[in-house]
């Protein structure tokens, strides 16, 4: 579904990724874990298209996306949750969540959709008229997600959804991570939690420095020596 | 005589609402402060006086020309001379391609129209009303209502549509915007269109309310709108009506008061007096730190 091959991404002259090579399979949830600073927020901008690859192409059922604009690559079925939320703060909830659908145009689907997402989040729904600045962090998460579901996405990118979260809330939001997913939209999950990514995913790279160093299904990486070490804490 | 005083001074601080509309949606945006936007205005008040000399036009269509005349110029200044520099270089390119298109838009206008000021015909009946003690000129009446016609039309546009609420999540988090599909390109022109056409419709009312029109007008006129959006808070429309009218009763009290040859000073006085206590502005949010 999703072809990524030999990017390379630069921040002016420092190069961030260095011929980044993965594939995401339709149904799946891939994970790419990695410690601070490694790339995994770079990646997840690229294939959104905020950030564009000096070399290398990345695909998307069969099309080439590493030159379009990133409203495009929207419509096209990719949306993301990004790193830190970036839910609009002084917007309401409802409004968000209507961003997260400014591109469709039937109203009807767009209503289901909307109470798939509160039958999902009920906490979002009593706050339909609440800011979303006001939203505890776990709430904006919540937030978050839902948003990017309003867009019904075929591919769903998600950045550190688990980041600074209560360890009941992390499960909690791995839960629905593996629900969406068992809905039919295929997941691309950024991760430093890579005990909780490496559960509920079936396929991991692991990226340290911009390179790919480590792939292979979940199962297997959850037993590696190496990935224990380095992610797991031993 | 304070009654009246106010009302001068808001009839006058509605003009320059209209204006600060556009500095500060444009800020929100691309945080730009578009130094070209006052001669917009001037542009409206001379193309608004064009239609009515020339082309023989009365109020409300010189009117209606002249804002879509600036809309267009301002989404023209927009991609010509800001878009090319987005995210390439660093804002104070843009700071200084603003400056230059200021510069060129003012000395255009002096080879086409020479350095005289010209003055509208009576498109208008002068009359004044008497309500009580007050004093109500026409011209007043017409700043009055477009002024506050045009702001709700906004406030609503921007509240209630499916464009104005991209609008807003664009000022938001531009980044956050074009994940959610939004065309963030078409969004900033259209702050553009909707900021230079408001001071479009200013430029043809303070053209004729004050009975001037000269190439250098928008130089003074953007400068206090300018700082109009920045007493009301730069980046928030509530503020910069608020900041437009409170800056218009100041000049006005300010001569009626004290003295008319430091009414700039004291209207600027305050200004600084009221951002030393609150730097971001009457209704401006505090100062966050952008990701
Ligand atoms: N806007 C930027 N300008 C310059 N360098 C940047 C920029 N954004 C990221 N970098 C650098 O690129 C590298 C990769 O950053 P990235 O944000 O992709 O890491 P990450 O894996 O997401 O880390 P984290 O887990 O902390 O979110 C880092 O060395 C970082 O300093
Ligand atoms: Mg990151």
């Amino acid at each position: 579904m999703l072809q990524v091959n030999d990017i390379d991404v630069f921040y002016g002259s420092i190069q961030a990724l260095k011929k980044i090579s993965l594939e995401v399979k339709p149904g799946n949830i891939v994970t790419l874990i990695g410690a601070n600073g490694a790339g995994k927020s770079t990646t997840l901008k690229t294939i959104s298209g905020l950030l564009r690859p000096k070399n290398g192409s990345i695909s998307f059922k069969g099309r080439e996306i590493s030159k379009t604009s990133p409203n495009k690559i929207v419509g096209m079925g990719i949306s993301q949750v990004p790193e830190g939320r970036r839910v609009f703060p002084s917007m309401t909830v409802m409004e968000n969540l209507k961003m997260g659908a400014y591109l469709r145009n039937d109203k009807q689907g767009i209503v289901s959709d909307l109470n798939a997402v509160f039958d999902r989040f009920p906490r979002l729904q009593e706050r339909i008229k609440q800011m979303a600045g006001t939203l505890s962090g776990g709430e904006q998460q919540m937030l978050a997600m839902g948003r990017a579901l309003m867009a019904r996405p075929e591919l769903l990118l998600m950045d550190e959804p688990s980041m600074g979260l209560a360890p009941l809330l992390v499960k909690e939001i791995f839960d629905i991570i593996s629900f969406i997913n068992s809905t039919g939209t295929t997941i691309f999950l950024v991760e430093q939690n890579a005990h909780m990514a490496l559960s509920i995913a079936n396929y991991a790279y692991v990226i340290e420095t911009g390179k790919i160093v480590l792939s292979g299904p979940a199962q297997d990486l959850i037993n590696s020596e190496e990935v224990k070490k380095a992610y797991m804490g031993g | 005589m304070f009654l009246q005083q106010l009302l001068n001074g808001i009839t006058l601080g509605s003009t320059y609402a209209l204006i600060a509309l556009g500095y500060t949606m444009v800020y929100g945006i691309v945080q730009l402060i578009n130094f070209a936007h006052g001669e917009i205005y001037m542009f409206g008040a001379a193309v608004g006086l064009f239609l009515v000399t020339v082309a023989g036009f009365s109020l409300v269509p010189a009117l209606l020309g002249a804002m879509t005349f600036c809309m267009l110029l301002g989404v023209l200044v927009e991609k010509i001379a800001y878009r090319p520099l987005r995210g390439k270089s660093s804002r104070l390119s843009a700071l200084i391609s603003a400056i230059g298109v200021s510069i060129f838009l003012s000395t255009f206008m002096l080879l086409i129209a020479g350095p005289n000021t010209r003055r509208y015909p009576e498109v208008v009946n002068p009359t004044t009303y008497h309500i009580g003690s007050l004093q109500l000129s026409s011209m007043q009446i017409i700043i009055l209502l477009v002024a506050a016609l045009l702001m709700i039309g906004l406030n609503l546009m921007i509240q209630k549509t499916r464009l104005g609420m991209a609008m807003r999540a664009t000022s938001e988090d531009l980044e956050a915007a074009y994940l959610m599909g939004i065309d963030v390109d078409r969004i900033i022109s259209l702050t553009f269109a909707i900021g230079s056409a408001l001071a479009g419709a200013g430029g043809v009312m303070v053209g004729i309310y004050y009975n001037a029109v000269f190439p250098y007008m928008g130089t003074m006129v953007g400068l206090k709108a300018f700082s109009a959006a920045v007493l009301g808070g730069i980046g928030s429309v509530p503020g910069a009506m608020l900041g437009g009218i409170t800056l218009g009763i100041l000049e006005i009290m300010g001569v009626a008061y004290i003295s008319s040859s430091f009414k700039d000073a004291i209207a600027f006085g305050i200004l600084i007096i009221v951002l030393l206590i609150r730097p971001q502005g009457l209704l401006g949010k505090k100062i966050s730190k952008k990701v």
